[in-house]
């Protein structure tokens, strides 16, 4: 199964003429897949896009990350880099010639860190509970994403953006699954956040309206669609 | 008040990780020992979200997750032992070397440990998978941070001297010098360095930890 994303990839292309040196290996509903969309966005990188069947992983994939066989990697001159957060600080410091990602400060840099390594346990095992749980451990999701979100919130305060003024290492981290948040209100009665952050729903806003982020995300139904192809995959074992 | 304080446990692996970095750096810091059964007001303060070791706490400002803070102290204290290296790309290798060992391997152990046949076939397997990854990283290098210990050797103590302990009081052994040549040279090599020796927990201490872990684990299950 391969879910072509909505837009083309030329529309990525920005002023780097070496895209034969960036590879993205990426399945187009993935939060993770995401980030890594949106980081090359931000810093204007253009790289070919490789869409993985996760059902028939490439021979590149396999070769590029055969330890855990996922999506997404970034293959930088021949050579790969996995993980989403890995992959976005190592952007950052490749392409240091603008847009800064993470903050400079190392005690800022730690607490960015912290959060998005607190994104990537605490929102998606929550997140994984709502997708696939049954109805108790679903609601026992949504609790918790309401908690996080809370937490989150307070993180943000009220700044424009998690690290700031500026949209950053954070802000990437968690758009893709504030995608999720929306689909969530659809099929599994997730409403709360509106009224409990609204600070975090306007921030939310904020970061859907920007051009790497709207190009980067897959709409809230690819996403839909996408979790019921792995829920007909898992039925059949 | 101490400028750096480290909030640990005595066996614990993760927290001694820091506390390696701080003695690489040549950092003074206070040492507070935690009772995971009645955890401090201070730890709970400082790390709300997970209330557990390690802390950091550099000028009241608290740090945690272990890999986060290793990360921290290399980029404060610059001037000696560095941990990272500086190209971008092996910077990215080594976080995700940590990962693996974080994340695969210490889930992995856990299968081998309390799965039940097929899950502590695919524990083993994992398990040596990691180990491979790790043998062929290391190369001809005497350290995975080539000459001197870095942030990957911190890392694996974990593997080193915690999976070791495990092992034995398990009753396993799948982290042999035949099938990890590269890996089980660095362990002898890592452990016998003084700094290591005198920071990390002796072996024989952490052996009868585990087994009574494991035994207690394991009458829980069958009763």
């Amino acid at each position: 199964m391969t879910l072509a994303p909505q837009k083309e990839p030329e529309s990525l292309s920005f002023k780097n003429n070496m895209a034969e040196e960036v590879v993205l290996l990426d399945y187009w509903p993935s939060p993770f897949g995401t980030r890594a969309r949106i980081a090359l966005a931000e810093k204007g990188i253009s790289f070919i896009h490789k869409f993985e069947d996760l059902s028939n992983k490439s021979h590149l994939l396999m070769k590029m990350n055969p330890v855990q066989q996922r999506v997404p990697v970034l293959v930088h001159k021949g050579k790969p880099v996995c993980e989403s957060d890995i992959i976005i600080q190592y952007i950052d410091e490749v392409w240091n010639h603008s847009f800064p990602l993470l903050p400079s400060e190392p005690y800022q840099r730690a607490k960015a860190r912290f959060l998005v390594d607190f994104i990537n346990k605490k929102v998606h095992e929550s997140s994984v509970k709502v997708w696939m749980g049954a109805k108790e451990e679903q609601e026992n999701g949504k609790k918790e994403l309401l908690e996080w979100s809370k937490f989150l919130e307070g993180e943000l305060g009220d700044k424009l953006y998690f690290g700031g003024d500026v949209f950053g290492f954070v802000d990437i981290a968690l758009v893709p699954f504030y995608n999720w948040f929306i689909v969530f209100k659809t099929f599994a009665n997730f409403n709360i956040i509106e009224t409990e952050c609204p600070k975090l729903v306007m921030w939310g806003d904020r970061c859907l309206n920007r051009d790497s982020v709207s190009k980067s995300l897959p709409t809230t139904d690819q996403v839909y669609q996408a979790y019921l192809e792995f829920k007909r995959g898992w039925a059949h074992g | 008040m101490a400028e750096v304080k480290v909030y640990g446990i005595f066996a614990g692996p993760f927290n001694r990780r820091v506390e390696l970095a701080l003695k690489l750096k040549g950092v003074e810091y206070e040492y507070i020992e935690e009772d995971r059964s009645n955890k401090s007001a201070e730890l709970v303060k400082y790390n709300p979200i997970y209330k557990q070791v390690p802390v950091l706490v550099h000028n009241g400002k608290p740090i945690c997750e272990s890999l986060i803070i290793l990360e921290y102290i290399d980029e404060t204290w610059q001037a000696i032992a560095p941990l990272l290296p500086k190209d971008p790309y092996q910077r990215a290798m080594a976080h995700f070397l940590a990962r693996l060992i974080d994340e695969k391997f210490v889930m992995a152990k856990y299968k081998v440990c309390y799965g039940k046949g097929e899950e502590k076939e695919k524990g083993r397997g994992e398990t040596c998978e990691v180990l491979k990854y790790l043998d062929n990283e290391l190369q001809d290098k005497i350290f995975f941070g080539g000459d001197n210990i870095g942030f990957v050797d911190i890392v694996a103590s974990y593997v080193a001297l915690w999976f070791g302990a495990i092992q034995e009081a398990i009753g396993v052994e799948l982290l042999t010098k035949q099938k990890f040549p590269k890996l089980s040279k660095w362990i002898d090599e890592f452990l016998s360095c003084r700094i290591i020796m005198e920071n990390l927990p002796p072996r024989e201490t952490l052996v009868p930890l585990y087994k009574a872990q494991f035994e207690a684990a394991t009458q829980k299950a069958s009763s």
